[in-house]
């Protein structure tokens, strides 16, 4: 044995949690909107959400072996961007859709900006502006085995009633994961629980969103009404699992706050006056540019700024 | 008002259990006894002796050299066998006074010890300077000059801290149990000092025992109050010790008396109240000498100047061989590459590892999960300091408050990358400091 020991800066204990022990709570954390997703929408939903996360891992991986850089797919958050994004899409794509996501996600949204913890955006979701943009008749059909019909955020546009109960469970139409409110909130109940997401920005999200459709919604204070807003599209999924995406977020507790209204307005106004009746993907990308300047404005005062002499 | 705790912080896993029902034994040296000549912020002492005197226990070898400055005392008899470079604590090679033992333990203190209430306020300061007491929980400042207040009538509350917050460290426990009433006593030579102060015990509530013993103890006592903290790291330190007692804001710019608060430290006050009570100076330590490759995990009463060495001998060497070895706790603690360094007024645990988490960790990318800001009991944002640091930008750095810093390392802690952020912004923090001085 050498005499001399280790030596290393304070502290000298760490605690457990790591990246790697995080993005893995999050992925059990969407098995059950996984499991349901798949459930409801058959055999085809997992090929999409398996080939996602799939060409996720082997983008990383390539990218990695090509720009000669330590493999990071290690810490497991491109399987969070595969499921992710999987989740985000209609089961009636073609299965060349998750391929193409998935790479452009871990390699444009992610890797060129020198992936994870400095990419800008949210990959999964930048990819899926992506191809609604690219490929907008594949990402807007919701059809079951050529049958269409509408999602509930349609449904309630047309002035068509849609059942509660089925959209806490999930029984309506929209992209694989989004469905069943009540799947995505066991997952988010467990973020909470397992302190890896607070909820700040979830709430302040889905409170300004319902304060705004309440007054700009046409149907005023009506708590079904609001209900099913808060249900239907991607609110669930986006607001607890996508938007607080650490990379993406601010890093302030004010910020948080601040972050979490302005979703909730994009969102509201995406919804009320766009043309397709969804916004989660739109405002939370949009908000993911102003974090920069949202963190700018709300450092926190350091302890003692208030200390005076003599107090 | 007191909240009798502060925002962030952590819980580490405390390992207190292992050394806290063990009562303190007292350890004699084998080796030569070796005495760094700067034990504490300020001057380094100026020897007194040379090579080849006699020395007794509680002689002065060193003496002070300016007001900041603190004197030293031989803790054994013998021969000073050099005054030379040794291997200290802190890694570098520090002139020091080297004295052989002869394990006779001569003493030779003669002060006169009077009741303190007869004795003049400066009379009672001179008499700490003299037994050469320093901040016993790490800092070293000496302590007649945080007593020597311009205006004592202005100090509204005596702090003792009792917190201990450092995990595995016992030894403040220990003192609580084993000698509650003297430190009842030091606090009482504090209250007369500031005659229109308060005294505070402040304990964390992990230590429920000892804040029975105190409110039994002081229970006729109109000037003494005792208060139960909630148990958080780094309740200890003087900023959110104040703070969570008398919610009362300091920042680094401000010292404690500007807001009305002494603070110090249980060791300290109760070799206040040795020097005034018995008439000695500061000899010993307690030093809890813990982990998990120890043997006995216990606390020892320690002669300043022994080499922890001899500590671990005494305890039967080690059970497993340690990766690391810290003099004091984990989260502040410094960690040592030789364990043959001395004892000094400072030290308050040697804490020997089996197992090096932070050698074994890689640091990967900040994934700005935020753990870091959440943890900062100095509300700062050590993510961003710590960029700045990396990169060197200095005014960053200070646009983000980063000389507010107190170096607890909860951000280091809490990192689930593992990034070294407490370790960068310490050294951006010493760098700027630096440049301040100039």
């Amino acid at each position: 044995m050498s005499d001399l020991l280790n030596v290393s800066s304070n502290p000298h204990i760490r605690s457990k949690t790591t990246t790697s022990s995080l993005m893995f709570s999050v992925i059990v954390a969407l098995l059950p909107a996984t499991g349901y997703g798949i459930f409801h929408f058959g055999l085809k939903a997992f090929y999409i959400i398996a080939l996602a996360v799939f060409t996720a891992v082997c983008s990383e991986k390539l990218f990695c072996i090509i720009t000669k850089r330590k493999s990071t797919i290690g810490d497991f958050s491109a399987i969070v961007t595969g499921l992710l994004l999987g989740l985000n899409l209609p089961v009636s794509v073609p299965l060349w859709i998750p391929v193409l996501g998935s790479f452009f996600a871990i390699v444009v949204v992610k890797m060129l900006f020198g992936g994870l913890g400095q990419n800008f955006m949210n990959p999964a979701l930048g990819a899926r502006c992506f191809l609604v943009i690219s490929f907008a008749s594949i990402m807007t059909d919701f059809s079951i085995d050529g049958v269409s019909s509408a999602t509930p955020l349609q449904a309630m546009r047309a002035g068509d009633s849609v059942n509660l109960l089925d959209m806490l469970k999930g029984n309506t139409l929209g992209t694989i994961g989004e469905t069943s409110a009540l799947a995505l909130l066991i997952g988010a109940v467990l973020l909470i629980i397992l302190n890896v997401i607070d909820v700040s920005i979830p709430l302040t999200y889905i409170g300004t969103f319902v304060v705004f459709m309440g007054i700009f919604g046409g149907k005023g204070f009506d708590a079904i009404f609001l209900t099913q807003h808060v249900l239907g599209g991607g609110l669930i999924l986006g607001a607890f699992f996508m938007a607080t995406d650490y990379v993406t977020r601010p890093i302030t507790f004010a910020g948080r706050i601040i972050y979490g209204i302005i979703l909730g307005l994009l969102t509201g106004i995406f919804r009320v006056f766009g043309p397709s009746g969804e916004g989660v993907s739109y405002a939370i990308i949009l908000s993911n540019l102003l974090v920069p300047l949202i963190e700018k404005v709300t450092v926190p005062t350091f302890f003692g700024k208030r200390g005076t002499k003599n107090a | 008002m007191a909240k009798l705790t502060f925002n962030g912080g952590i819980h580490p896993f405390d390992g207190k259990e292992m050394s806290k029902n063990i009562p303190i034994k007292a350890v004699n040296p084998t080796r030569d006894l070796v005495y760094p000549l700067s034990q504490s912020i300020g001057a380094p002492s100026k020897p007194i002796v040379s090579k080849g005197d006699y020395v007794l226990v509680g002689q002065k070898i060193a003496e002070a050299d300016g007001f900041v400055s603190s004197p030293l005392y031989s803790s054994v008899s013998g021969t000073v066998k050099a005054i030379e470079e040794r291997l200290t604590v802190s890694g570098k090679k520090e002139m020091s006074i080297v004295i052989s033992n002869d394990g006779l333990y001569t003493e030779s203190w003669a002060w006169e010890v009077k009741p303190y209430e007869s004795m003049d306020n400066s009379e009672i300061i001179e008499r700490i300077r003299e037994a050469g007491i320093v901040g016993l929980g790490g800092a070293g400042f000496p302590t007649h000059v945080k007593l020597s207040v311009k205006e004592p009538q202005k100090i509204d509350y005596c702090i003792i801290n009792g917190a201990e917050c450092e995990p595995y460290l016992t030894s403040d426990y220990r003192k609580m149990i084993e000698a509650p009433e003297k430190i009842i006593e030091g606090l009482k030579i504090y209250l007369k000092l500031f005659p229109y102060s308060l005294g505070i015990i402040a304990i964390e509530d992990n230590k429920e025992d000892c804040i029975k013993v105190f409110k039994a103890l002081t229970k006729e006592e109109p000037r003494i109050i005792v208060k139960a903290l909630k148990t958080k790291y780094p309740q200890g330190s003087e900023r959110h010790l104040i703070y969570a007692v008398t919610g009362r804001e300091i920042n680094s710019k401000l010292l404690p008396l500007d807001v009305g608060c002494i603070v110090n430290n249980i060791d300290t006050v109760i070799s206040v109240r040795d020097a005034i009570f018995e008439g000695t100076p500061l000899l010993y330590r307690i030093i809890t000498l813990t982990g998990n490759s120890i043997r006995n995990p216990r606390n020892y009463k320690v002669r300043i100047g022994t080499s922890f060495l001899d500590l671990v001998e005494e305890n039967g060497g080690f059970k497993q061989e340690p990766k690391k070895i810290i003099s004091g706790g984990p989260m502040m603690g410094i960690p040592l590459f030789n364990l043959d360094v001395p004892v000094t007024k400072t030290s308050s645990a040697l804490l020997c590892m089996t197992d090096d988490d932070v050698m074994e960790m890689e640091p990967s990318e900040c994934i700005n999960c935020g753990r870091c800001v959440q943890a900062c009991p100095e509300r700062l944002m050590p993510k961003q300091l710590s960029d700045f640091g990396e990169h060197g930008n200095s005014e960053g750095f200070l646009h983000y408050h980063g000389l507010e810093c107190v170096e607890c390392g909860c951000c280091s802690f809490v990192c689930p990358a593992k990034r070294p952020l407490a370790q960068v912004i310490k050294s951006m923090r010493k760098m700027e400091l630096a440049k301040k001085k100039r």
